[in-house]
């Protein structure tokens, strides 16, 4: 049994849960910085879980004290790319983490198609396996979704 | 978000003994801010009137609250006019403070700015300039400094008023998560809002800094020698007191400022004069000014019209 059947992107935290609201998203910032990370917001249209460098909405915004202007940026993030998934992060840098504490997307395209399984036969008929987003397949960045 | 102010403890919900407000006003702690506010900042009784104001409405909106009554948080945008040196950017840098321990502010940081920090050198520079600057302003309280050089109706490549347009947007739309306070001399302020409508009905309060009298200068000089660990012995107040009388009469009088600057200058002469000693200097000696200190200053000298420096 399957608990996504691949129609929505399970990246990040909260993932699995619907959508997170306005309020919510504050307070998870909130708890961001509170502990001094740094938040930034990424966006992408390209789903592939090995897709590890989003493309970055501006620096990251190590000087803020508020969730108010995360939020702002945020919602401008959404009216520029309202077809691709974006991102919030937070990166910790007390020494010897130095690397990302939290995750979460903030926005996702209203139709998500899924992943398909690209399978490749070998030397001797041996398989390999990937997959591929239908959304993405061939298509350039920016007609994907 | 919502508009609760939950900074201040009080009576607890739900009780049924209806508090009255000046038991409330004791319990939340109010109390104590306004007398730190009139012990640490001398005269300015039109900007401690107003902080009363907004406190008195901070409680009785709790206690509308308590009867299920409406209780939104005021406009807080305000603007400081007055001379020089006479406290609007501390006044501000307090204000920052007092809002967040009343709860209209979440976290009560003050983020001061002048033009240059929110106006750009080319196209399309300016509004991300300020976008940022009002990024890390939320929450808290952003301070405009000399807010009237935004807007340069002369020069039309002037990115100022695009400046204005972005802080306009964002103190009518985000009024909760941000108080906006401009500050400059008032003659200059009025044109400014004379030219600019949109910014003068966004700003609630207007508040003069009126100039400093004789006895408020000299508290304010006895505040500063307090927290620099010095005193005046008696005749040295008396010297001082004619200073001060003499320097106001003086062109270019900065206030508090040039009271600060004399009392440097006075430390300077007190240094001077116990350096040659040739034995060890006394606590007594060390933190104590003389009237030689203060009246070997040129204003008891000259009483040229035309003395622009100060000393």
């Amino acid at each position: 049994m399957m608990t996504n059947t691949g129609q929505r992107v399970t990246q990040g935290q909260f993932s699995f849960l619907p959508a997170l609201t306005d309020a919510q998203i504050t307070k998870q910032i909130e708890y961001a910085l509170g502990k001094n990370y740094a938040v930034g917001i990424e966006y992408t249209d390209d789903p592939h879980p090995r897709n590890t460098y989003w493309e970055m909405y501006g620096n990251p915004m190590f000087d803020l004290k508020d969730p108010a202007g995360i939020l702002m940026e945020i919602n401008a993030c959404r009216k520029t790319f309202p077809n691709h998934y974006i991102r919030v992060t937070a990166f910790d840098s007390t020494q010897g983490v130095e690397s990302v504490r939290m995750s979460f997307i903030v926005n996702r395209p209203k139709d998500e198609p899924g992943f398909r399984i690209v399978r490749t036969e070998g030397a001797g008929r041996q398989m390999h396996y990937s997959i591929e987003s239908y959304a993405v397949q061939d298509r350039s960045e920016g007609t994907r979704y | 978000m919502d508009a609760a102010h939950p900074a201040i403890a009080g009576a607890p919900a739900g009780s049924n003994a209806p508090v009255a407000p000046r038991a409330l006003f004791e319990s939340s702690g109010v109390k104590a801010l306004l007398d730190k506010l009139d012990a640490e900042l001398i005269g300015l009784a039109p900007v401690k009137g107003r902080i009363r104001d907004v406190a008195a409405l901070l409680l009785i909106d709790k206690l509308r609250a308590e009867q299920g009554l409406q209780s939104t948080p005021p406009s807080l945008h305000m603007s400081f006019t007055g001379n020089p040196g006479t406290g609007k950017t501390t006044v501000a840098m307090r204000m920052a403070e007092v809002l967040k321990q009343l709860g209209y502010v979440r976290k009560g940081h003050l983020v001061a700015v002048t033009r240059d920090d929110l106006v750009g050198q080319f196209i399309g520079h300016t509004a991300p300039k300020t976008k940022e600057v009002l990024k890390r302003a939320m929450g808290g309280v952003l301070f405009i400094d000399e807010a009237y050089y935004l807007y340069r109706p002369e020069n039309e490549r002037d990115y100022g008023q695009e400046a204005i347009e972005i802080l306009l947007q964002v103190m009518e739309n985000q009024r909760d998560d941000l108080v906006v306070i401009l500050a400059g001399y008032k003659d200059r302020m009025d044109t400014f809002f004379g030219s600019n409508p949109g910014m003068a009905s966004r700003i609630a309060h207007h508040i003069d800094f009126p100039d400093y009298s004789q006895a408020e200068l000299m508290q304010i000089a006895q505040l500063m020698l307090g927290g620099l660990n010095y005193r005046f012995d008696a005749d040295a107040e008396g010297a001082f007191a004619k200073y001060v009388h003499l320097r106001r009469a003086q062109p270019h009088f900065a206030n508090a400022r040039s009271i600060r600057n004399a009392l440097d200058r006075i430390r300077l002469r007190h240094a001077t004069r116990l350096f040659g000693s040739n034995e060890a200097l006394s606590r007594e000696q060390l933190t104590t000014l003389q009237a030689e200190d203060i009246l070997a200053s040129r204003v008891f000298g000259e009483r040229s019209k035309e003395a622009t420096h100060e000393h």
